[in-house]
């Protein structure tokens, strides 16, 4: 008989990190050595994360694939299980199972420029590929990350936004709607640092995640710029249940974000994107 | 002569059709559990036609058949007193299949906190189901392509799956809600069962559908079913097409359904439905499903499960801070676009095979069928 899919391994909880008030990072490493040699994933996939005797979320991978050590998994607290996962400690143990879904294009964007855009909270996907990229800088070229927050105290890895900024060809441009003292960068709408960006549309490719409205605004305004639906890619978030393309939860139209997803290339999902209630 | 219906019948172009007397239809039951089977088949609980164990045709639906309206079904007796003079009841052959409730794992916790986790492991018995429609056999099929055929297979549903027997009875009798012609999926069932059956009034014209449907029939040894019973058998079905009276548009409502989704006819429809979810749960594709968890209160042990869900409700859409479908406007209009529109693009067909369940078993009398020729009528 073959495995069952819903089927969690255990996973020990090697690190943790508190990044912010409410987000943390663990770093996951599969107890049985077996399945820890043969776990492969690509940046922008997820796993879905269970708490004992609560249930399951799912998190995106944010350590980069070629790391040998554990799976980094940055995590907001908002609810029933993340609350319940925010007291584990290091040592403890959960369960995973994964990973999922479709990832960021990275083969593709090789040799082009990158924009990297996100909004609000939803950062951990993107921040992967941030990673992921940076660390092969040269198979990239221009590469320009966007970041938008809420209030100036949400941004969490601000060191890592100021080193990325001295790397060759990179420009990094900030903004909070509400900024606190001690903001060096923009105050207001993500969207307004676009106009910032230097963008060459017949060679650029966009990844972008965060609140829909957000993206929203933000590819029309790339439209506007030149670049081609084809070259946006997004990372989308709807109610998971089984991560297999099975509980239907996640349906966007024809699309299964699980399996299908969570990164779509605009065109697949333009159809829907803005329509309330899918 | 010894098998006119054994194996080798599956082998020839000519479909080979037996004569079971009415009286020698309790030999089925005889051949099947012979071969390990436990019988399931139509019986009358709690005012309707379900499908549950038997071991007699003296169970069967005798004498008894059906009147069903939008919100409304209702048995009623039935002159000549045959057993399948009804059309499909609440329940389809999905429970059989695709669990209400079941268990998909448990963990152990230890007092060091280490997990282990276990499959639900079932072994499922061997189940033949004596009744079945076409309409739900091509339910059958879609449910199988859903949990099957995805790059992840559903074990606990392969598992049923395998032990799963079908000897189907072709529908001469459909009810009001029933539009099975004109979704192409009955009322004679073309595939997917390993016997079928036509019922006249002295007994069965019997095909077989797979090698070990013909197996069984092979061993009753029946006579050839003569060129008049045949007949008849056919007229039967076909008279029983022509009774339908409901149908939808067209077979692929994808594109008007997606190209009008601000028809002012989502808000009509919005304003009776009470978002109960009877629909899905009747409907023989849907295959919504959440899952919970049963932790044991002494803390070293929990069960994960999983039972049947539905787009009507308010935690199905639920991310955190936000309810997509919060509108019951919203709600329906997510049940039409998937069940007649997207499943074109998962599934390659509608996911509606026609059995009506969700116009009777609504409460407020809801018609697909008419909702979708409002929305195919009325262009924007
Ligand atoms: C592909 C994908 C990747 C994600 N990656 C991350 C990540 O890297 N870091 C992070 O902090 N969060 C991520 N999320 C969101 C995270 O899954 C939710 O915040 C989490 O499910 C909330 O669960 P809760 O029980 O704490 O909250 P509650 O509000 O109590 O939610 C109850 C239940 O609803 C469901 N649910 C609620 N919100 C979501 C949601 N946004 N997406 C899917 N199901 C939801 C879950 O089953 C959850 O257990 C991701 C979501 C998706 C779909
Ligand atoms: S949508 Fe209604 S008529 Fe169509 S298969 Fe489902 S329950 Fe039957
Ligand atoms: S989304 Fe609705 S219509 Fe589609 S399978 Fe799930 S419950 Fe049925
Ligand atoms: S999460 Fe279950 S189908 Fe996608």
């Amino acid at each position: 008989m073959t495995a069952s899919p819903y089927l969690p391994l255990e996973a020990r909880i090697a690190d943790r990190h508190q990044e912010s008030d409410t987000v943390f990072t663990l770093d996951l490493e599969l107890t049985d050595a077996i399945a820890r040699a043969a776990y492969r994933f690509e940046p922008g996939q997820f796993n879905m994360v269970y708490l004992y005797g609560v249930g399951e979320v799912a998190i995106s991978i944010v350590s980069d694939p070629d790391d040998e050590h554990a799976l980094g998994h940055t995590i907001r607290r908002v609810g029933r299980v993340t609350n319940g996962i925010a007291k584990l400690r290091k040592g403890d143990c959960l369960g995973i199972r994964g990973p999922y879904g479709r990832g960021w294009p990275v083969e593709e964007a090789q040799g082009r420029d990158v924009v990297l855009i996100t909004g609000g909270l939803g950062c951990a996907p993107v921040v992967g590929v941030i990673n992921y990229i940076v660390r092969r800088r040269d198979l990239f070229g221009h590469v320009t990350i966007i970041q938008g927050v809420k209030h100036s105290a949400d941004l969490i890895w601000r060191g890592r936004y100021e080193q990325w900024a001295t790397l060759p060809d990179t420009q990094v441009l900030l903004a909070a709607d509400v900024a606190g003292p001690g903001w060096p960068w923009h105050q207001g709408r993500v969207t307004a640092l676009l106009d910032q960006a230097t963008l060459n549309p017949a060679n650029t490719i966009v990844m972008m995640c965060g609140p829909e409205i957000m993206m929203r605004l933000t590819i029309d305004i790339l439209l506007q710029r030149g670049i081609r639906e084809q070259d946006i890619w997004l990372s989308m978030e709807r109610n998971m249940q089984c991560a297999v393309g099975h509980c239907g939860h996640c349906q966007y139209g024809p699309q299964f974000v699980c399996k299908d997803g969570p990164v779509f290339c605009y065109p697949e999902v333009k159809a829907l994107f803005g329509v309330s209630g899918f | 002569m010894d098998t006119i219906l054994g194996p080798e019948c599956m082998n020839s172009n000519e479909k080979i059709q037996g004569w079971m007397p009415r009286e020698r239809f309790d030999e089925l039951f005889g051949a099947l559990s012979a071969l390990g089977y436990t019988c399931y088949g139509p019986q009358v609980r709690d005012h309707a036609i379900v499908y549950a164990r038997i071991t007699s045709s003296g169970e069967l639906p005798r004498g008894v058949t059906d009147a069903q309206q939008p919100g409304s079904y209702r048995l009623t007796h039935s002159e000549g007193g045959r057993w399948f003079d009804w059309a499909n009841g609440p329940q389809a052959l999905k429970p059989l299949l695709f669990a209400p409730r079941e268990s998909l794992w448990r963990v152990a916790r230890d007092a060091q906190g280490r997990l282990s986790f276990t499959p639900a492991a079932e072994r499922p018995a061997k189940i033949a189901l004596i009744g079945a429609r076409a309409c739900d056999l091509a339910a059958l099929r879609l449910q199988d392509q859903h949990f099957l055929e995805g790059a992840y297979v559903d074990e606990a549903y392969a598992a049923r799956r395998r032990n799963l027997l079908v000897v189907a009875v072709n529908c001469t009798r459909p009810a009001s809600t029933c539009f099975c012609v004109s979704t192409g999926d009955g009322p004679r069932a073309a595939s997917g069962f390993d016997i079928a059956l036509t019922e006249l009034d002295d007994g069965f014209v019997a095909e077989a559908g797979s090698p070990v449907g013909g197996e069984i029939l092979g061993t009753l040894v029946f006579d050839a079913a003569s060129r008049v019973q045949v007949k008849d058998a056919d007229e039967a079905i076909a008279q029983g097409a022509q009774q339908q009276v409901r149908s939808l548009p067209s077979r692929n409502l994808r594109d008007v359904l997606f190209d009008n989704l601000d028809h002012p006819r989502w808000d009509d429809v919005a304003a009776r439905c009470l978002s109960c979810g009877n629909c899905t749960s009747v409907c023989p594709t849907c295959f919504c499903h959440r899952e919970t968890e049963e932790p044991q209160l002494d803390g070293t042990a929990s069960g994960h499960l999983r039972e049947w869900d539905s787009c009507f409700t308010q935690g199905h859409s639920y991310i955190h801070g936000l309810t997509v479908r919060a509108a019951t406007r919203e709600r329906y209009r997510q049940w039409l676009t998937h069940k007649l529109g997207s499943w074109h693009d998962q599934y390659g067909r509608s996911g509606c095979v026609g059995c009506g369940r969700c116009i009777a078993w609504c409460p407020v009398g809801i018609d697909i069928a008419e909702e979708a020729t409002a929305l195919h009528g009325g262009g924007k």
